[in-house]
């Protein structure tokens, strides 16, 4: 054997420990992200195209409806527990001056006025989506869900859960 | 292994679908059906996070049953159908990864180490033949 | 008081692994018996240490001590004593616990046998599975110990057991997953110490052997129980999902494959040494890439284990320590490695080598897609799912294949084999084996697929069958008498090869000629599926220990007779107030029954899912026959000698 296929040799020996290596940075890089987290397959659309009745109203709402300011899209439903955890923080998000257009999900029409008679009601207009097409449409998979809308009307976060005083600064930095 | 499949999502109080009942499909030919049950295998639920359409019971996964169910009685391709999801949940929901040079080593990898393997294969054996041959 | 002397036992036994880890080596560098023969006892030491604290917390949850947190999470009062006892392996502290006293249990085992070894290996081997011992006895001290308390304030009651764990499987899966996910560590053992102390010779490969065997046949039974559990528990009647964290054991078990044939042609031959040593460091390192992937939360398998980024980066030191460093040892010494022996391409040497290369594929196709999307992330592409699909079209080919080359291996003899051993059996084989799958597949209607796959099965038993009776047939003495002199090892390897044979006859029989249905039916009506009549015969509620159910009953006919009785359950858990699906089976050599109930629909009609599933058993057959050949080859003579007679 020559000097320098003992060399090679020597060398491909390291080949397994590079390869672990390499693999270890990587697994270090994932470490404590949160796997859960979904980035919405809409990031940088305009919202789709629906056709919605106003629970208010009972007009139909369509896209071209839709605000022209930055604002936020929450969809809710009466039989959600978690969208009464998040209802208080949606209205003094309202009360700041938040727009916030509400899809009521799956939801039936009675049960949602009560709730928003009761609970007060923080969105400028509810659209009912109670079968959940436009849900699909925004690629939601349970509720509460909210996107954040910009002023160009893109779709620019979508935050999966609770909105609440922990992750609000987070929206807020993509509601402009 | 199952402690892996303790498929609940740690949301399932917290973020849910009303309880739906199953749905139970007709057919207008079996090769729909064929189709549905293949289709609703491949998809990712996108809820709970380890199973596919076929097999997951969370609400979003009936919906997305009913609307495969739906677009195939509608005479939509798979290919059709599969865009519709990806539109919506992201190529997340393709339990059979789109081909693109980013997955590329993952479709062809296997193979070309199957070769590399090949090749070492006659590499050490020839090599051994050599030996042989200088000994005898 | 009693969790306070298992926290103080378990941190005793730290003590003792580390010393365990350094004084032997110390011994053999000093070249110092005295030293040396420390190891033996540290070990027990260490083992009795971590039992006691194993003990400790059995206790804690027999006697339901909501104090301690872990107790208090994982058990609940009302929990049937055996699911209190198997709880302990329920959580993330738990079966960490259990793992370390596997872990300990292979050890001591080593020290009892540790006569078969030269004086100075053995003390050796000892110490680098006292490393590894330290390693997880940390992980378990400083990140995920069981036995923190919540005083004053403890809770009345504890959390529950998750309903899906509460079952057999869950007492028999873990532990017997564990014994060959961690027996890996023996042969590992070994390697590292033939590196340290430049023994690669091929006797590190015969004492390393049994061990790796063993391990091997564990693993086997640990997965296959898996397996079948999902089948029965989840109500889908899936059994296999190539879920990252079922690959996660998988990956460990295809590379002590090729693990175990590997050492066979080292010992025999001398022959692939570097490699071997490689092989078995690479087998014992997915063991531990498989408790990160599973206890770090890198992944989105929703497991039950919470995530936790400090015990995450706390493994992937771990990682970094044990497979780093043997790798960089590796590297070091492997170099000096020279083989001397030769063989042709027909010799059974270059029929293992292939065996190692598909193996080793096979393995990293696997862990290439586990760990894509991983990467993918990493990267920032996107997030991206590989699944079923996938391992379907890539794994399915390149494994054929090894099945394929696994018939005709058998047959060659070291070093060079006449081409005419091969020649008449492997034409017959085909013939025969392609007829007859072919008859079957014309009589069943199955495909192409299911053609090509039952013949590659009848092919591997024809060559088997050829080759046993090729050994039996030869000499003097009449059949039986030869068949009884061929060693344990010989039967073991058959048995295997049956085993994988078995296997995949149910694999491809399951996927291609199972049916189901989903129906909404009440009671008094009823189904067919697959030349089966189901009717839903009433519905009960029922009082479980800790559960109230919907139970209801079925009766299968199969023309006009009745074929069994069926009760899938709905249940409802009081302490989680959580709802789980029990499905009912029959279950049959050619065919499981199996009914799960859905939702209850509107009336009295319920969503009724009703499978009839070919030949699922011999998935599972096949493993049991795969774990007794491997029990077997432990069990054989050869390996009973001690060192040097």
């Amino acid at each position: 054997m020559t000097m320098r296929h003992r060399l090679i040799k020597k060398a491909l020996l390291f080949i397994p420990l590079v390869l672990f290596l390499i693999l270890g940075i990587a697994f270090y890089s994932q470490l404590g992200k949160n796997t859960q987290y979904m980035p919405s397959a809409l990031i940088g659309q305009k919202v789709p195209a629906f056709n919605l009745i106003s629970l208010n109203s009972d007009q139909i709402i369509t896209q071209d409806d839709l605000p022209n300011t930055p604002y936020l899209i929450n969809f809710w439903g009466t039989w959600c527990p978690a969208c009464h955890v998040e209802h208080p923080f949606l209205t003094t998000l309202a009360d700041d001056g938040v727009v916030i257009v509400g899809i009521d999900y799956k939801d039936e029409k009675a049960l949602a006025k009560q709730w928003l008679e009761e609970k007060g009601d923080p969105y400028l207009m509810v659209l009912m989506d109670e079968i959940g097409h436009f849900g699909v449409d925004m690629g939601i998979t349970g509720a509460p869900e909210t996107f954040v809308v910009n002023s160009s009307g893109a779709i620019v976060y979508r935050l999966q859960g609770v909105v609440s005083e922990s992750n609000w600064s987070t929206i807020q930095g993509y509601l402009k | 292994m199952i402690t892996a499949r303790i498929v609940f999502c740690w949301v399932v109080l917290f973020f849910a679908l009303p309880g739906i009942a199953q749905e139970l499909l007709t057919f207008s030919s079996t090769l729909n059906q064929t189709r549905y049950q293949n289709l609703i295998e491949e998809l990712r639920c996108p809820k709970c996070q380890n199973q596919n359409l076929a097999d997951s019971a969370s609400g979003i996964a009936v919906d997305l049953r009913e609307q495969v169910h739906q677009m195939i009685e509608a005479n939509k391709s798979d290919q059709e159908i599969v865009d519709y999801m990806v539109a919506r949940y992201g190529e997340f929901v393709l339990y059979r990864p789109i081909h693109s040079s980013a997955t590329f080593l993952l479709w062809y990898g296997p193979f070309i180490l199957l070769g590399i393997g090949l090749f070492t294969f006659v590499l050490v054996v020839m090599a051994n033949r050599k030996k042989r041959g200088a000994k005898l | 008081m009693l969790p306070e002397i298992g926290q103080f036992s378990l941190i005793l036994s730290l003590f003792f692994a580390i010393s365990l880890a350094l004084v032997p080596l110390l011994g053999y560098w000093k070249n110092n018996q005295l030293l040396l023969a420390t190891a033996r006892p540290l070990t027990f030491i260490m083992s009795t240490l971590v039992l006691m604290s194993f003990i400790v917390l059995s206790l804690s949850f027999l006697m339901d001590d909501f104090s301690v947190l872990y107790v208090s999470q994982t058990s609940n009062s009302q929990l049937p004593i055996y699911y209190k006892f198997s709880a302990l392996w329920g959580g993330h502290e738990g079966s960490l616990l259990l793992w370390v006293l596997v872990l300990c249990g292979w050890s001591s085992a080593v020290a009892l046998k540790i006569r078969n070894l030269p004086e100075d290996i053995g003390p050796v081997v000892l110490a680098i599975l006292g490393m590894v011992c330290s390693g997880f006895l940390s992980f378990l001290i400083f990140t995920s110990s069981p036995f923190i308390r919540l005083l004053p304030d403890s809770p009345i009651d504890g959390g529950d057991l998750n309903p899906l764990l509460q079952d057999f499987g869950l007492i028999v899966h873990p532990p017997v997953l564990y014994m060959g996910y961690v027996g890996f560590s023996v042969a590992f053992a070994f390697a590292v110490a033939a590196l340290i102390t430049g023994n690669l010779n091929a006797a590190w490969a015969r004492w390393a052997r049994p061990w790796t065997t063993a391990s091997w046949a564990f693993l086997t039974l640990g997965i296959t129980l898996g397996s079948w559990w999902a089948y029965y528990e989840l109500g889908w009647g899936g059994w296999w999902f190539w879920d990252p964290v079922e690959n996660a054991s998988f990956m460990p078990w295809l590379a002590g494959t090729a693990l175990l044939h590997s050492l066979a042609v080292t010992e025999k031959r001398g022959v692939f040494k570097s490699w071997t040593v490689l092989l078995a460091i690479f087998t014992f390192s997915l063991s531990l890439l498989g408790a990160f992937l599973v206890r770090s939360g890198v992944l989105t398998s929703v497991h039950s284990f919470a995530a936790d980024s400090t015990r995450g980066i706390f493994i992937l030191v771990l990682l970094l320590i044990f497979v780093g460093g043997s790798l960089l040892l590796y590297a070091i010494r492997a170099v000096q490695v020279r083989s001397s022996v030769s063989f042709g391409v027909t010799g059974r040497e270059a029929w293992l080598l292939l065996n190692n290369i598909l193996l080793t594929v096979l393995t990293l196709t696997v862990l290439l897609g586990t760990l894509y999307p991983l990467l993918f992330d990493a990267l920032g592409l996107g997030k991206i799912s590989v699944g079923a699909p996938y391992f379907n079209s890539v794994f399915t080919p390149i494994a054929l294949l090894l099945i394929v080359f696994m018939g005709v291996g058998p047959l060659s003899k070291w070093h060079n084999t006449k081409l005419n051993v091969f020649l008449l059996p492997c034409i017959i084989s085909m013939v025969v084996s392609v007829l007859i799958s072919g008859s079957l597949v014309y009589a069943y209607d199955l495909g192409l697929l299911a053609w090509l796959s039952l013949s590659i099965a009848f092919w591997v038993v024809c060559l088997s069958f050829s080759d046993w009776f090729s050994k039996v047939s030869v000499g003097t003495k009449g059949i039986i008498p030869r068949a009884r002199q061929l060693p344990r090892n010989y039967y073991g390897m058959l048995l295997a090869h049956l085993g994988i044979v078995v296997s995949l006859v149910g694999v491809v029989l399951v996927s291609i000629n199972s049916q189901e249905s989903m129906v909404r039916l009440s009671p008094g009506e009823q189904t067919s599926v697959a030349g089966y009549e189901f009717r839903f015969d009433r519905l009960e509620q029922v009082q479980g220990p800790n559960y109230v159910s919907d139970k209801a009953q079925f009766t299968a006919y199969k023309n006009g007779q009745v074929v069994a009785l069926l009760y899938p359950e709905k249940r409802l858990f009081n302490a989680r107030q959580q709802v789980m699906t029990e499905a009912a089976l029959d279950a049959g050599f050619t065919r499981d029954l199996y009914i799960s109930l859905g939702e209850k629909l509107d009336g009295d009609s319920w969503g009724v899912r009703v499978y009839v599933k070919s030949f699922v058993r011999w998935i599972w057959l096949g493993g049991l026959l795969m774990m007794v050949g491997g029990l077997l080859a432990t069990l054989d003579k050869r390996y009973q000698r001690r060192a040097g007679v």
